[in-house]
Protein backbone atom coordinates (compact mmCIF):
# COMPACT_ATOMS: atom_id res chain seq x y z
CA UNK A 1 0.00 0.00 0.00
CA UNK A 2 0.98 3.25 -0.09
CA UNK A 3 1.05 5.69 2.35
CA UNK A 4 1.77 8.74 0.50
CA UNK A 5 0.36 9.31 -2.99
CA UNK A 6 0.07 12.64 -4.48
CA UNK A 7 -1.63 13.00 -7.80
CA UNK A 8 -1.61 15.99 -10.01
CA UNK A 9 -0.34 18.60 -7.48
CA UNK A 10 -0.22 22.18 -8.97
CA UNK A 11 1.19 25.42 -6.41
CA UNK A 12 2.03 28.41 -7.68
CA UNK A 13 3.25 31.36 -5.53
CA UNK A 14 2.45 34.83 -7.32
CA UNK A 15 3.67 34.22 -11.38
CA UNK A 16 6.01 31.22 -9.54
CA UNK A 17 4.97 28.32 -10.49
CA UNK A 18 7.19 26.00 -8.13
CA UNK A 19 4.51 22.52 -8.58
CA UNK A 20 3.58 21.42 -12.17
CA UNK A 21 1.06 18.53 -11.56
CA UNK A 22 3.37 16.51 -9.39
CA UNK A 23 2.44 12.73 -9.13
CA UNK A 24 4.23 10.70 -6.14
CA UNK A 25 3.84 7.54 -4.49
CA UNK A 26 5.76 6.59 -1.17
CA UNK A 27 4.97 3.27 0.08
CA UNK A 28 4.65 2.00 3.21
CA UNK A 29 7.88 0.73 5.39
CA UNK A 30 10.31 2.72 2.53
CA UNK A 31 12.98 5.20 3.49
CA UNK A 32 12.10 7.82 0.70
CA UNK A 33 14.44 9.92 -0.30
CA UNK A 34 13.06 13.19 -1.69
CA UNK A 35 15.85 15.25 -3.88
CA UNK A 36 15.59 18.52 -5.76
CA UNK A 37 18.03 21.51 -5.84
CA UNK A 38 17.11 23.94 -3.03
CA UNK A 39 14.03 25.96 -4.17
CA UNK A 40 12.98 23.27 -6.49
CA UNK A 41 9.91 22.69 -4.12
CA UNK A 42 10.42 20.13 -2.09
CA UNK A 43 9.12 22.10 1.32
CA UNK A 44 6.67 23.49 -0.79
CA UNK A 45 5.65 20.11 -1.11
CA UNK A 46 5.89 18.48 2.41
CA UNK A 47 3.76 21.56 3.78
CA UNK A 48 1.11 21.18 1.26
CA UNK A 49 1.19 17.23 2.76
CA UNK A 50 0.62 18.98 6.09
CA UNK A 51 -2.20 21.18 5.14
CA UNK A 52 -0.28 24.23 6.29
CA UNK A 53 -0.18 25.15 2.60
CA UNK A 54 -3.34 25.51 0.31
CA UNK A 55 -2.77 23.54 -3.05
CA UNK A 56 -3.95 25.03 -5.85
CA UNK A 57 -4.90 21.59 -7.84
CA UNK A 58 -4.19 17.89 -6.92
CA UNK A 59 -5.21 15.49 -4.84
CA UNK A 60 -2.82 14.22 -1.98
CA UNK A 61 -4.33 10.68 0.20
CA UNK A 62 -2.09 10.24 3.54
CA UNK A 63 -2.84 6.31 4.54
CA UNK A 64 -5.95 6.07 2.23
CA UNK A 65 -7.23 9.88 3.64
CA UNK A 66 -7.82 13.00 1.78
CA UNK A 67 -5.83 16.06 2.82
CA UNK A 68 -8.27 18.90 3.40
CA UNK A 69 -6.38 22.48 4.28
CA UNK A 70 -6.55 24.17 7.54
CA UNK A 71 -8.06 21.43 9.87
CA UNK A 72 -5.55 18.75 8.84
CA UNK A 73 -7.15 15.20 10.00
CA UNK A 74 -4.74 12.94 8.35
CA UNK A 75 -1.75 14.88 10.40
CA UNK A 76 -2.64 12.41 13.03
CA UNK A 77 -1.19 9.79 10.95
CA UNK A 78 1.88 11.99 9.94
CA UNK A 79 5.41 13.01 12.43
CA UNK A 80 6.94 15.96 10.99
CA UNK A 81 10.03 17.24 11.13
CA UNK A 82 10.73 21.12 9.92
CA UNK A 83 14.08 22.00 8.03
CA UNK A 84 14.48 24.21 11.13
CA UNK A 85 12.49 23.02 13.93
CA UNK A 86 11.66 25.36 16.55
CA UNK A 87 10.45 24.72 20.28
CA UNK A 88 9.39 26.95 23.08
CA UNK A 89 12.94 27.59 24.23
CA UNK A 90 11.57 27.85 27.67
CA UNK A 91 10.65 24.48 27.82
CA UNK A 92 13.00 21.34 28.29
CA UNK A 93 13.44 18.67 26.18
CA UNK A 94 11.33 16.45 28.44
CA UNK A 95 8.69 19.27 28.94
CA UNK A 96 8.54 19.53 25.47
CA UNK A 97 7.94 16.30 25.14
CA UNK A 98 4.89 15.79 27.56
CA UNK A 99 3.31 18.60 26.28
CA UNK A 100 3.32 17.21 22.05
CA UNK A 101 2.45 14.01 24.10
CA UNK A 102 -0.75 15.91 26.43
CA UNK A 103 -2.07 18.02 23.07
CA UNK A 104 -2.09 14.67 20.81
CA UNK A 105 -4.38 12.97 23.66
CA UNK A 106 -2.18 10.52 25.33
CA UNK A 107 -2.85 8.95 28.47
CA UNK A 108 0.03 9.97 31.36
CA UNK A 109 1.60 7.15 31.99
CA UNK A 110 1.67 6.09 28.09
CA UNK A 111 3.14 9.33 27.61
CA UNK A 112 5.90 9.56 30.42
CA UNK A 113 7.14 6.36 29.11
CA UNK A 114 7.08 7.28 25.48
CA UNK A 115 8.77 10.84 26.33
CA UNK A 116 11.35 8.39 28.09
CA UNK A 117 11.68 6.09 25.52
CA UNK A 118 12.63 8.93 22.62
CA UNK A 119 15.08 10.67 24.45
CA UNK A 120 16.86 7.60 25.01
CA UNK A 121 16.76 7.05 21.10
CA UNK A 122 17.82 10.29 20.10
CA UNK A 123 20.58 10.72 23.17
CA UNK A 124 19.11 13.79 25.46
CA UNK A 125 17.80 11.38 28.22
CA UNK A 126 20.24 13.38 30.50
CA UNK A 127 19.73 17.03 28.96
CA UNK A 128 18.05 19.30 31.91
CA UNK A 129 18.98 22.58 30.41
CA UNK A 130 16.30 24.41 28.17
CA UNK A 131 15.63 23.91 24.85
CA UNK A 132 17.02 28.16 24.46
CA UNK A 133 20.61 27.02 24.86
CA UNK A 134 20.14 23.69 22.72
CA UNK A 135 22.94 23.14 19.98
CA UNK A 136 21.59 23.36 16.04
CA UNK A 137 21.97 18.97 16.29
CA UNK A 138 20.80 18.47 19.55
CA UNK A 139 17.82 20.55 17.80
CA UNK A 140 17.35 18.00 14.72
CA UNK A 141 17.42 15.14 17.33
CA UNK A 142 14.57 16.69 19.16
CA UNK A 143 12.90 17.14 16.47
CA UNK A 144 13.02 13.81 15.50
CA UNK A 145 12.15 12.32 18.72
CA UNK A 146 8.87 14.89 18.67
CA UNK A 147 8.09 13.93 15.54
CA UNK A 148 7.71 9.69 16.69
CA UNK A 149 5.75 10.82 19.37
CA UNK A 150 2.49 9.34 18.68
CA UNK A 151 3.77 6.98 16.50
CA UNK A 152 3.37 8.17 13.44
CA UNK A 153 2.60 6.01 10.05
CA UNK A 154 4.47 8.39 7.78
CA UNK A 155 7.56 9.92 9.57
CA UNK A 156 8.10 13.84 7.23
CA UNK A 157 11.34 15.34 7.53
CA UNK A 158 12.38 17.93 6.11
CA UNK A 159 16.49 18.08 5.19
CA UNK A 160 16.97 16.82 8.46
CA UNK A 161 20.62 16.22 7.71
CA UNK A 162 21.68 19.84 5.77
CA UNK A 163 22.80 22.32 8.49
CA UNK A 164 24.99 19.09 10.46
CA UNK A 165 28.39 18.21 10.69
CA UNK A 166 29.59 14.58 9.73
CA UNK A 167 28.69 13.32 13.07
CA UNK A 168 25.51 15.03 13.51
CA UNK A 169 24.62 13.99 10.27
CA UNK A 170 25.42 10.23 11.32
CA UNK A 171 23.13 10.02 14.09
CA UNK A 172 20.06 11.11 12.57
CA UNK A 173 20.77 9.01 9.50
CA UNK A 174 20.86 6.14 12.18
CA UNK A 175 18.35 7.42 13.76
CA UNK A 176 15.98 7.43 10.57
CA UNK A 177 17.04 3.95 9.62
CA UNK A 178 16.43 2.02 13.10
CA UNK A 179 12.75 3.70 12.78
CA UNK A 180 11.85 1.92 9.36
CA UNK A 181 10.53 -0.95 10.96
CA UNK A 182 7.26 1.16 12.76
CA UNK A 183 6.85 3.75 10.42
CA UNK A 184 7.66 5.21 6.55
CA UNK A 185 10.31 7.77 6.05
CA UNK A 186 9.94 10.41 3.56
CA UNK A 187 12.69 12.74 4.02
CA UNK A 188 14.00 15.39 1.46
CA UNK A 189 17.23 16.39 0.80
CA UNK A 190 20.25 17.39 -1.76
CA UNK A 191 23.21 15.63 0.01
CA UNK A 192 23.41 12.50 -2.46
CA UNK A 193 25.59 10.65 -0.13
CA UNK A 194 22.49 10.10 2.82
CA UNK A 195 20.36 9.10 0.21
CA UNK A 196 22.53 6.36 -1.04
CA UNK A 197 23.17 5.28 2.69
CA UNK A 198 19.61 5.04 3.68
CA UNK A 199 16.95 4.95 1.19
CA UNK A 200 15.03 2.59 -0.38
CA UNK A 201 13.27 4.47 -2.84
CA UNK A 202 13.50 7.98 -4.21
CA UNK A 203 12.02 10.67 -6.17
CA UNK A 204 13.78 13.91 -8.38
CA UNK A 205 11.61 16.77 -8.70
CA UNK A 206 12.72 19.32 -11.04
CA UNK A 207 10.77 21.83 -12.78
CA UNK A 208 7.66 21.05 -10.61
CA UNK A 209 6.99 16.89 -11.72
CA UNK A 210 9.29 13.83 -10.38
CA UNK A 211 9.50 11.71 -13.81
CA UNK A 212 12.12 9.69 -12.21
CA UNK A 213 10.77 7.75 -9.16
CA UNK A 214 10.62 4.40 -7.54
CA UNK A 215 12.63 2.05 -6.05
CA UNK A 216 16.60 2.88 -5.53
CA UNK A 217 18.14 0.13 -7.42
CA UNK A 218 15.52 -0.09 -10.08
CA UNK A 219 16.65 3.68 -11.35
CA UNK A 220 20.15 2.99 -11.05
CA UNK A 221 19.89 -0.26 -13.52
CA UNK A 222 17.67 1.28 -15.47
CA UNK A 223 19.39 5.11 -15.77
CA UNK A 224 22.94 3.63 -15.83
CA UNK A 225 24.82 4.98 -18.84
CA UNK A 226 28.60 3.80 -19.31
CA UNK A 227 30.28 6.58 -18.14
CA UNK A 228 33.82 6.76 -19.13
CA UNK A 229 36.88 9.00 -17.31
CA UNK A 230 39.79 9.96 -19.34
CA UNK A 231 43.14 11.41 -18.53
CA UNK A 232 45.71 12.62 -20.88
CA UNK A 233 49.39 14.03 -20.29
CA UNK A 234 49.37 17.29 -21.48
CA UNK A 235 47.07 20.20 -22.48
CA UNK A 236 47.34 20.14 -25.76
CA UNK A 237 46.23 16.60 -26.18
CA UNK A 238 43.33 17.16 -24.29
CA UNK A 239 42.42 20.26 -26.56
CA UNK A 240 42.66 17.72 -29.58
CA UNK A 241 40.05 15.25 -27.93
CA UNK A 242 37.53 18.25 -27.11
CA UNK A 243 37.49 19.43 -30.44
CA UNK A 244 37.31 16.35 -32.25
CA UNK A 245 34.26 15.03 -29.49
CA UNK A 246 32.00 17.76 -28.88
CA UNK A 247 29.80 15.91 -26.12
CA UNK A 248 33.03 15.35 -24.20
CA UNK A 249 33.10 17.19 -20.79
CA UNK A 250 36.45 18.79 -18.91
CA UNK A 251 36.58 18.03 -15.36
CA UNK A 252 39.46 18.68 -13.95
CA UNK A 253 43.55 19.42 -15.08
CA UNK A 254 43.75 16.81 -18.12
CA UNK A 255 40.91 14.95 -17.49
CA UNK A 256 37.94 14.38 -19.47
CA UNK A 257 34.67 12.93 -19.19
CA UNK A 258 32.00 11.06 -21.70
CA UNK A 259 28.89 8.82 -21.89
CA UNK A 260 28.75 5.68 -24.05
CA UNK A 261 25.46 6.79 -25.59
CA UNK A 262 27.62 9.73 -26.96
CA UNK A 263 30.86 8.28 -28.65
CA UNK A 264 31.65 4.92 -28.17
CA UNK A 265 34.99 4.31 -26.26
CA UNK A 266 36.50 2.32 -29.49
CA UNK A 267 36.18 5.52 -31.73
CA UNK A 268 37.69 7.60 -28.71
CA UNK A 269 40.54 4.91 -28.21
CA UNK A 270 40.91 4.71 -32.25
CA UNK A 271 41.24 8.68 -32.76
CA UNK A 272 44.14 8.43 -29.51
CA UNK A 273 45.89 5.64 -31.54
CA UNK A 274 46.13 7.71 -35.12
CA UNK A 275 46.67 11.08 -33.81
CA UNK A 276 49.47 8.87 -31.32
CA UNK A 277 48.05 10.76 -27.95
CA UNK A 278 48.98 9.53 -24.85
CA UNK A 279 46.31 8.11 -22.23
CA UNK A 280 47.34 8.36 -18.76
CA UNK A 281 44.23 6.49 -18.24
CA UNK A 282 41.04 5.34 -19.42
CA UNK A 283 38.27 3.53 -16.99
CA UNK A 284 34.69 2.81 -16.91
CA UNK A 285 33.09 5.00 -14.00
CA UNK A 286 31.08 3.27 -11.47
CA UNK A 287 27.20 5.28 -12.07
CA UNK A 288 26.71 7.45 -8.75
CA UNK A 289 23.46 8.95 -7.81
CA UNK A 290 25.21 12.08 -8.39
CA UNK A 291 25.63 11.48 -12.25
CA UNK A 292 21.68 10.20 -12.31
CA UNK A 293 20.85 13.33 -10.65
CA UNK A 294 22.91 15.88 -12.53
CA UNK A 295 21.45 14.27 -15.90
CA UNK A 296 17.98 14.51 -14.56
CA UNK A 297 18.13 18.13 -13.56
CA UNK A 298 19.78 18.66 -17.12
CA UNK A 299 17.01 16.98 -19.32
CA UNK B 1 -10.15 18.88 26.00
CA UNK B 2 -7.00 17.53 27.20
CA UNK B 3 -5.06 19.30 24.78
CA UNK B 4 -6.42 22.49 25.72
CA UNK B 5 -5.29 22.26 29.08
CA UNK B 6 -2.24 21.39 27.77
CA UNK B 7 -2.04 24.59 25.52
CA UNK B 8 -3.50 26.73 28.18
CA UNK B 9 -0.53 25.34 30.80
CA UNK B 10 2.34 25.91 28.25
CA UNK B 11 0.86 29.57 27.39
CA UNK B 12 0.92 29.98 31.53
CA UNK B 13 4.22 28.41 31.38
CA UNK B 14 5.57 30.63 28.84
CA UNK B 15 3.94 33.77 31.06
CA UNK B 16 5.78 32.60 34.16
CA UNK B 17 9.00 32.04 32.57
CA UNK B 18 9.47 34.83 29.95
CA UNK B 19 8.86 37.31 33.45
CA UNK B 20 6.01 38.81 31.99
CA UNK B 21 3.72 37.68 34.67
CA UNK B 22 5.49 38.98 37.36
CA UNK B 23 5.93 42.35 35.57
CA UNK B 24 2.13 42.15 34.53
CA UNK B 25 1.58 41.47 38.67
CA UNK B 26 3.54 44.59 40.07
CA UNK B 27 2.29 46.99 37.39
CA UNK B 28 -1.71 46.09 38.76
CA UNK B 29 -0.16 46.06 42.11
CA UNK B 30 1.50 49.33 41.55
CA UNK B 31 -1.42 50.58 39.83
CA UNK B 32 -3.57 49.68 42.50
CA UNK B 33 -1.71 51.29 46.03
CA UNK B 34 -1.18 54.46 43.32
CA UNK B 35 -4.26 55.80 43.21
CA UNK B 36 -5.28 56.01 47.37
CA UNK B 37 -1.84 57.09 47.52
CA UNK B 38 -1.78 60.12 45.33
CA UNK B 39 -5.48 60.91 46.47
CA UNK B 40 -3.79 61.06 50.38
CA UNK B 41 -0.27 62.59 49.80
CA UNK B 42 -2.65 65.72 47.63
CA UNK B 43 -3.00 67.74 50.72
CA UNK B 44 0.27 67.39 51.97
CA UNK B 45 1.57 68.15 48.37
CA UNK B 46 -0.39 71.16 48.09
CA UNK B 47 0.54 72.68 51.63
CA UNK B 48 4.44 72.03 50.64
CA UNK B 49 3.39 74.42 47.45
CA UNK B 50 0.97 76.73 49.59
CA UNK B 51 3.89 79.32 49.54
CA UNK B 52 4.70 79.31 45.89
CA UNK B 53 1.25 79.33 45.01
CA UNK B 54 0.43 82.00 47.12
CA UNK B 55 3.07 83.87 45.67
CA UNK B 56 1.11 83.42 42.01
CA UNK B 57 -1.67 84.39 43.97
CA UNK B 58 -3.81 81.19 44.76
CA UNK B 59 -4.13 80.86 48.24
CA UNK B 60 -4.41 77.43 49.83
CA UNK B 61 -6.97 77.14 52.06
CA UNK B 62 -7.53 73.64 53.81
CA UNK B 63 -8.34 70.64 51.93
CA UNK B 64 -10.02 67.66 52.75
CA UNK B 65 -9.61 64.54 50.30
CA UNK B 66 -12.03 61.47 49.80
CA UNK B 67 -12.55 58.11 48.32
CA UNK B 68 -13.82 59.62 45.31
CA UNK B 69 -10.53 61.37 44.39
CA UNK B 70 -9.51 58.07 45.24
CA UNK B 71 -11.23 56.38 42.85
CA UNK B 72 -11.05 59.15 40.22
CA UNK B 73 -7.25 58.51 40.04
CA UNK B 74 -8.47 54.74 39.36
CA UNK B 75 -10.26 55.54 36.01
CA UNK B 76 -7.65 58.24 35.09
CA UNK B 77 -4.70 55.39 35.44
CA UNK B 78 -6.64 52.45 34.15
CA UNK B 79 -6.39 52.94 30.74
CA UNK B 80 -1.79 53.07 31.43
CA UNK B 81 -2.71 49.86 32.76
CA UNK B 82 -4.48 48.19 29.82
CA UNK B 83 -1.95 49.90 27.18
CA UNK B 84 0.74 48.28 29.15
CA UNK B 85 -0.93 45.12 29.12
CA UNK B 86 -1.57 45.34 25.70
CA UNK B 87 1.77 45.73 24.90
CA UNK B 88 3.38 42.71 26.50
CA UNK B 89 1.27 40.99 25.48
CA UNK B 90 1.03 41.85 22.06
CA UNK B 91 3.03 39.06 20.48
CA UNK B 92 1.29 36.09 21.96
CA UNK B 93 0.39 35.57 19.18
CA UNK B 94 3.33 36.88 16.45
CA UNK B 95 5.95 35.33 18.27
CA UNK B 96 4.74 31.73 17.19
CA UNK B 97 4.25 33.29 13.85
CA UNK B 98 8.00 34.05 13.66
CA UNK B 99 9.80 31.08 15.47
CA UNK B 100 7.73 28.66 13.62
CA UNK B 101 6.54 26.99 16.99
CA UNK B 102 2.63 26.54 16.38
CA UNK B 103 3.98 24.36 13.13
CA UNK B 104 4.87 21.37 15.49
CA UNK B 105 1.82 21.42 17.29
CA UNK B 106 -0.51 22.23 14.98
CA UNK B 107 1.22 18.99 12.44
CA UNK B 108 0.39 16.85 15.97
CA UNK B 109 -3.64 17.30 15.00
CA UNK B 110 -3.92 20.12 17.62
CA UNK B 111 -7.10 21.68 16.24
CA UNK B 112 -6.28 24.91 15.29
CA UNK B 113 -10.01 26.67 17.26
CA UNK B 114 -8.37 25.56 20.41
CA UNK B 115 -5.07 27.75 19.61
CA UNK B 116 -6.97 30.31 19.71
CA UNK B 117 -9.34 29.43 22.13
CA UNK B 118 -6.33 28.95 24.11
CA UNK B 119 -4.87 32.51 24.16
CA UNK B 120 -8.14 34.12 24.36
CA UNK B 121 -8.63 32.28 27.49
CA UNK B 122 -4.80 33.24 29.22
CA UNK B 123 -4.83 36.79 28.25
CA UNK B 124 -8.93 37.33 29.85
CA UNK B 125 -7.53 35.59 32.99
CA UNK B 126 -4.93 37.92 32.94
CA UNK B 127 -6.82 40.59 32.55
CA UNK B 128 -9.24 39.44 35.00
CA UNK B 129 -6.83 38.99 37.81
CA UNK B 130 -4.97 41.51 37.68
CA UNK B 131 -8.00 44.33 36.91
CA UNK B 132 -9.67 42.99 39.85
CA UNK B 133 -6.57 42.78 41.63
CA UNK B 134 -6.29 46.54 41.12
CA UNK B 135 -9.48 47.35 41.90
CA UNK B 136 -9.24 45.47 45.45
CA UNK B 137 -6.43 47.34 46.73
CA UNK B 138 -7.97 50.41 46.00
CA UNK B 139 -10.89 49.33 47.23
CA UNK B 140 -9.62 48.15 50.28
CA UNK B 141 -7.12 51.45 51.06
CA UNK B 142 -10.26 53.60 50.32
CA UNK B 143 -11.90 51.71 53.03
CA UNK B 144 -9.51 51.81 55.25
CA UNK B 145 -8.48 55.54 55.00
CA UNK B 146 -12.19 57.06 54.19
CA UNK B 147 -15.55 55.33 52.90
CA UNK B 148 -16.05 53.74 49.28
CA UNK B 149 -19.82 54.70 50.16
CA UNK B 150 -19.21 58.18 48.69
CA UNK B 151 -18.95 57.17 45.19
CA UNK B 152 -22.31 56.34 43.11
CA UNK B 153 -22.56 52.92 41.29
CA UNK B 154 -19.74 51.45 42.43
CA UNK B 155 -19.46 48.56 41.22
CA UNK B 156 -21.33 48.93 38.17
CA UNK B 157 -18.59 51.05 36.25
CA UNK B 158 -15.57 49.31 37.63
CA UNK B 159 -17.99 45.92 35.64
CA UNK B 160 -17.88 48.27 32.32
CA UNK B 161 -14.03 49.27 32.56
CA UNK B 162 -13.37 45.35 33.00
CA UNK B 163 -15.28 44.65 29.61
CA UNK B 164 -13.53 47.25 27.94
CA UNK B 165 -10.75 45.00 29.17
CA UNK B 166 -12.09 42.40 27.42
CA UNK B 167 -13.32 44.38 24.28
CA UNK B 168 -9.48 44.93 24.05
CA UNK B 169 -8.24 41.41 24.33
CA UNK B 170 -10.76 40.07 21.86
CA UNK B 171 -9.38 42.85 19.50
CA UNK B 172 -5.76 41.77 20.38
CA UNK B 173 -6.59 38.28 19.21
CA UNK B 174 -8.36 39.19 16.40
CA UNK B 175 -5.37 41.24 15.12
CA UNK B 176 -3.12 38.77 15.97
CA UNK B 177 -4.77 36.07 13.72
CA UNK B 178 -5.12 38.95 10.73
CA UNK B 179 -1.19 40.73 11.06
CA UNK B 180 1.84 38.79 11.08
CA UNK B 181 3.63 41.10 13.45
CA UNK B 182 3.25 42.45 16.84
CA UNK B 183 3.27 46.14 15.09
CA UNK B 184 0.37 44.93 13.12
CA UNK B 185 -1.64 43.97 16.33
CA UNK B 186 -0.67 47.09 18.08
CA UNK B 187 -1.97 49.59 14.98
CA UNK B 188 -5.18 47.38 14.77
CA UNK B 189 -6.55 47.46 17.98
CA UNK B 190 -4.92 50.89 18.15
CA UNK B 191 -7.21 52.47 15.47
CA UNK B 192 -10.01 50.62 16.46
CA UNK B 193 -9.96 51.99 19.76
CA UNK B 194 -8.79 55.54 18.64
CA UNK B 195 -11.99 55.19 16.02
CA UNK B 196 -14.32 54.48 19.08
CA UNK B 197 -12.99 57.37 20.89
CA UNK B 198 -13.32 59.73 17.94
CA UNK B 199 -16.78 58.71 17.18
CA UNK B 200 -18.14 59.04 20.74
CA UNK B 201 -17.55 63.13 19.93
CA UNK B 202 -20.25 62.95 18.08
CA UNK B 203 -23.19 63.02 21.07
CA UNK B 204 -25.70 61.15 18.44
CA UNK B 205 -22.82 57.85 18.32
CA UNK B 206 -21.81 58.17 22.26
CA UNK B 207 -24.50 55.97 23.53
CA UNK B 208 -23.73 53.02 21.34
CA UNK B 209 -19.86 52.67 21.77
CA UNK B 210 -17.38 50.47 24.01
CA UNK B 211 -15.44 53.48 24.63
CA UNK B 212 -18.51 54.72 26.65
CA UNK B 213 -17.53 52.36 29.00
CA UNK B 214 -14.33 53.75 30.05
CA UNK B 215 -15.88 56.65 31.22
CA UNK B 216 -16.23 55.75 34.91
CA UNK B 217 -16.22 58.96 36.27
CA UNK B 218 -19.58 60.37 34.99
CA UNK B 219 -21.13 57.17 37.06
CA UNK B 220 -19.45 57.54 40.31
CA UNK B 221 -19.80 61.16 40.57
CA UNK B 222 -23.26 60.06 39.82
CA UNK B 223 -23.85 62.49 36.21
CA UNK B 224 -24.59 59.98 34.04
CA UNK B 225 -27.00 57.10 34.90
CA UNK B 226 -26.55 53.18 34.48
CA UNK B 227 -29.28 52.87 32.12
CA UNK B 228 -27.32 54.98 29.81
CA UNK B 229 -24.98 52.75 29.46
CA UNK B 230 -27.01 49.41 28.52
CA UNK B 231 -26.99 49.57 25.01
CA UNK B 232 -23.05 50.09 24.91
CA UNK B 233 -22.55 47.35 27.19
CA UNK B 234 -24.84 45.27 24.81
CA UNK B 235 -22.56 46.08 21.85
CA UNK B 236 -19.28 45.59 23.68
CA UNK B 237 -20.17 41.84 24.55
CA UNK B 238 -21.63 41.59 20.75
CA UNK B 239 -18.64 42.80 19.15
CA UNK B 240 -16.21 41.12 21.64
CA UNK B 241 -17.94 37.76 20.50
CA UNK B 242 -18.00 38.75 16.93
CA UNK B 243 -14.16 39.49 16.85
CA UNK B 244 -13.84 36.14 18.92
CA UNK B 245 -15.74 33.81 16.35
CA UNK B 246 -13.79 35.71 13.28
CA UNK B 247 -10.73 35.02 15.05
CA UNK B 248 -11.35 31.63 14.31
CA UNK B 249 -12.23 32.00 10.89
CA UNK B 250 -9.53 33.48 10.09
CA UNK B 251 -6.75 31.34 12.17
CA UNK B 252 -8.21 28.81 10.29
CA UNK B 253 -7.13 29.89 6.71
CA UNK B 254 -4.41 31.47 7.98
CA UNK B 255 -0.90 30.34 6.41
CA UNK B 256 1.49 29.21 8.88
Amino acid sequence: MDMLCITGLHKRFGNKEVLKGLNMAVPEHSIFGFIGKNGAGKTTTMKTVLGLLKADAGEIMVAGEKVVYGQTATNRHIGYLPDVPEFYPFMTAMEYLRFCGEITGMEKAENEKRCGELLELVGLRNETHRIKGFSRGMKQRLGIAQALLNRPKLLICDEPTSALDPVGRKEILDILLSVRAQTTVLFSTHILSDVERICTDVAFLDHGTAEVQGKLSDIKTKYRRKEYLLETENDTDMHVLRQAFSDIQQTGRNQLVFYERDSTVFDLMGFAADRHIPLLKLEQAEPTLESLFMEVVEK
Amino acid sequence: MKSFLAFIKKETMEQFRSGRLMILCMLFLLFGIMNPAIAKLTPWMLEVLADSLAESGMIVTSVSVSAMDSWVQFFKNIPLALAAFVLLESSIFTKEYQTGTLVLSLTKGLERYKVVISKMVELSVLWTVGYWLCFGITYAYNAYFWDNAIANHLMFSAVCWWMVGLWVVALMILFSTIAGTNTGVLIGTGMVVLASYLLGLLPKCKAYLPTLLADGNSLIYGIAETKTYAAAMIITGATSLICFVMSIVVFNKKKL
